[in-house]
């Protein structure tokens, strides 16, 4: 690899990264678990987990590639890509407009190519700032373009999943997305190649009824937040607390939807391991 | 019935004696055999499933139920399936692929059931399952939009080569009233949200959504059950016949392009990625 191109291809995704750092807080953070006061550059330095609690604040989508992707390796694809109007929804342009000045994305998704351990693979990663995460048809677009581009050139799929549910302004087009990814991911699968998807707090709603729910290895942030309704619909219909530990990480894995749930610490060299371990024949 | 408004087109779809499954399944097949329970659980009375004759042609019929008494809505959930009943529809869906059958599905759900049991047992999952195995069947899959057609729920159902709608049901990412709450914080603001949902027969067939719509008699299908059921037989007879001239793989290989178009219109500013430098 041209190392002039990988030195400016590093800067860049540093450059971002630090953009969209969001973790609150200016010298001290206040951990929204439990509550401590930490020195922002300490919890920065714990891959942006609490050191007192282990909770693991959200991270913003570039920033989750840079602690993923090896150094110099990120290429992003489809990055103009931007969210439509579909249904003409009032004020719904200028909603994205803000959301696009706040956090310095065209979507709720950032897609690239880059190697994890050496490993060339696709990765996808969804970004709770934007709209929460929420499933637009760009979201859906995008992520569907990744897994083409990924069963097109036989590479290994990584979908870091976190959606509040779907985009209401888009309506009926948000629900066809759920479709739209999920029969891009029966073509990738029918090739032989690996999705792994990665569930980071939170994940609901359609993108869990869909892309998220369809890894062939599924890994989890530690307490994140994984259901198809959220926890206050629930209670809502139901009519009584729901326990504690529902729909949490721990709890999904307990039940038999996720493999492991990972420590961000661990992640980088779990996803590097799990490449290695589906490379053809076995070759290291 | 032009001008009637969506949020009157919401209440007829949702009027208590609009023709249910089991009106569908009495009007249209003969010889219908129920097959009950997902082979892993439970079985879920919210879907209601089987084999059948229509026109002398084994088919595959798997509908939400909703029921018409207080009692039979207790018992089939109001319509609301858990994860049982999509994977006993998966399962259906399976063995329409191995005996060679059609699948027709009438969906008519406010959603699968947000409770703690059915998270528990991964609604997600399920539904998620059934996306990704409808869009690969090689059988003719047609759906009907009885009623409502409420997230998720109803998708799981309808990932179809040709979605049919009758004329007042609605179909949408959510209920107008969980729409307006989400939205707006208020869910009394329901009417609101119906007009600007796009939630309608023609406006989902104007988007692309939907292939056709089945009109319905003056004032709704309620008012005359098996006129309705009669025009729902001439579309369904007419796309089966259509769709049974593909073959398998390009059945499948169509439903996959219908529904990969679903919301492109700006992919145009999207560049192909470009070689490594
Ligand atoms: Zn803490």
């Amino acid at each position: 690899m041209n190392s002039i191109f990988a030195k400016r291809r590093n800067r860049l995704l540093a450059m971002k990264a630090l953009r969209d750092n969001y973790v609150p807080g200016d010298r001290l953070t206040v951990c929204p678990k439990c509550g401590q006061e930490h020195q922002r550059g300490a919890v920065a330095k714990d891959l942006f987990v609490c050191p007192g609690c282990g909770y693991h604040f959200p991270l913003g989508a570039y920033h989750r590639l840079s602690m993923i992707l090896d150094s110099g390796s990120f290429r992003e694809l489809n990055e103009k890509l931007l969210a439509a109007d579909p249904l003409s929804f009032p004020g719904y342009r200028e909603k994205q407009r803000a959301a696009q000045r706040k956090t310095g994305l065209n979507e709720a998704a950032v897609t690239a190519t880059g190697t994890v351990g050496g490993r060339k693979c696709v990765v996808g990663v969804m970004d709770s700032r934007f709209f929460m995460g929420s499933m637009s048809a760009a979201v859906g677009e995008k992520i569907t373009l990744a897994i083409e581009y990924a069963a097109k050139n036989k590479l290994p799929l990584i979908l870091f999943c976190a959606s509040g549910g779907a985009r209401m302004q888009e309506g009926i087009l948000s629900l066809m997305q759920m479709a739209k990814t999920s029969a891009a991911l029966a073509r990738f699968s029918e090739k032989g190649l690996l999705y792994i998807s990665v569930l980071t707090d939170p994940t609901t709603g359609g993108v869990t009824a869909s892309f998220a729910s369809l890894g062939d290895i599924i890994l989890a942030e530690p307490g994140a937040l994984i259901g198809f309704a959220g926890p206050r619909v629930i209670q809502q219909t139901i009519g009584e607390t729901l326990p504690e530990g529902f729909q949490r990480a721990e709890y999904q894995e307990e039940h038999g939807f996720v493999d492991a749930v990972v420590p961000r610490s661990q992640l980088r060299e779990t996803l590097s391991r799990l490449l290695r371990l589906h490379e053809k024949g076995g070759r290291s | 019935m032009k001008n009637l408004t969506a949020a009157e087109r919401v209440a007829i779809a949702r009027h208590p004696q609009r023709p249910n499954i089991t009106d569908y399944i009495d009007g249209l097949f003969t010889d219908f055999f129920e097959m009950k329970g997902d082979r892993l659980c439970r079985e879920d009375p919210a879907i209601l499933g089987g084999v059948a004759l229509y026109h002398d042609r084994p088919v595959t019929v798997i509908g939400t139920r909703k029921g018409k008494t207080a009692e039979e809505s207790i018992r089939c959930n109001f319509g609301m399936p858990g994860p049982e009943g999509y994977r006993k529809a998966l399962r259906l869906m399976r063995q329409a692929e191995k005996f060679r059958r059609p699948v027709l599905t009438f969906v008519d759900t406010s959603g699968a059931y947000p409770g703690l049991e059915a998270e528990a047992r991964g609604q997600g999952e399920a539904i998620a399952r059934n996306l990704y195995e409808m869009s690969r069947l090689t059988v003719p899959v047609i759906t009907v939009i009885t009623g409502e057609g409420n997230s998720g729920g109803a998708l799981a159902l309808a990932v179809a080569d040709r979605v049919l709608m009758l004329e007042n049901a609605v179909y949408a990412i959510l209920s107008p009233e969980g729409f307006a709450s989400i939205l707006w914080k208020d869910a009394a603001r329901h009417e609101e949200a119906c007009g600007l949902m796009k939630l309608t027969a023609p406006d989902l067939l104007a988007l692309g959504v939907t292939d056709d719509l089945i009109p319905e008699p003056e004032g709704g299908a309620h008012l005359a059950p098996a006129r309705t059921i009669r025009e729902v037989d001439r579309a369904l007879s007419r796309h089966l016949a259509a769709l049974l001239k593909e073959s398998g793989p390009n059945l499948a290989a169509k439903r996959y392009l219908k529904f990969r178009k679903m919301g492109v219109s700006q992919s145009k500013e999207a560049a192909p990625p470009r070689e490594e430098p």
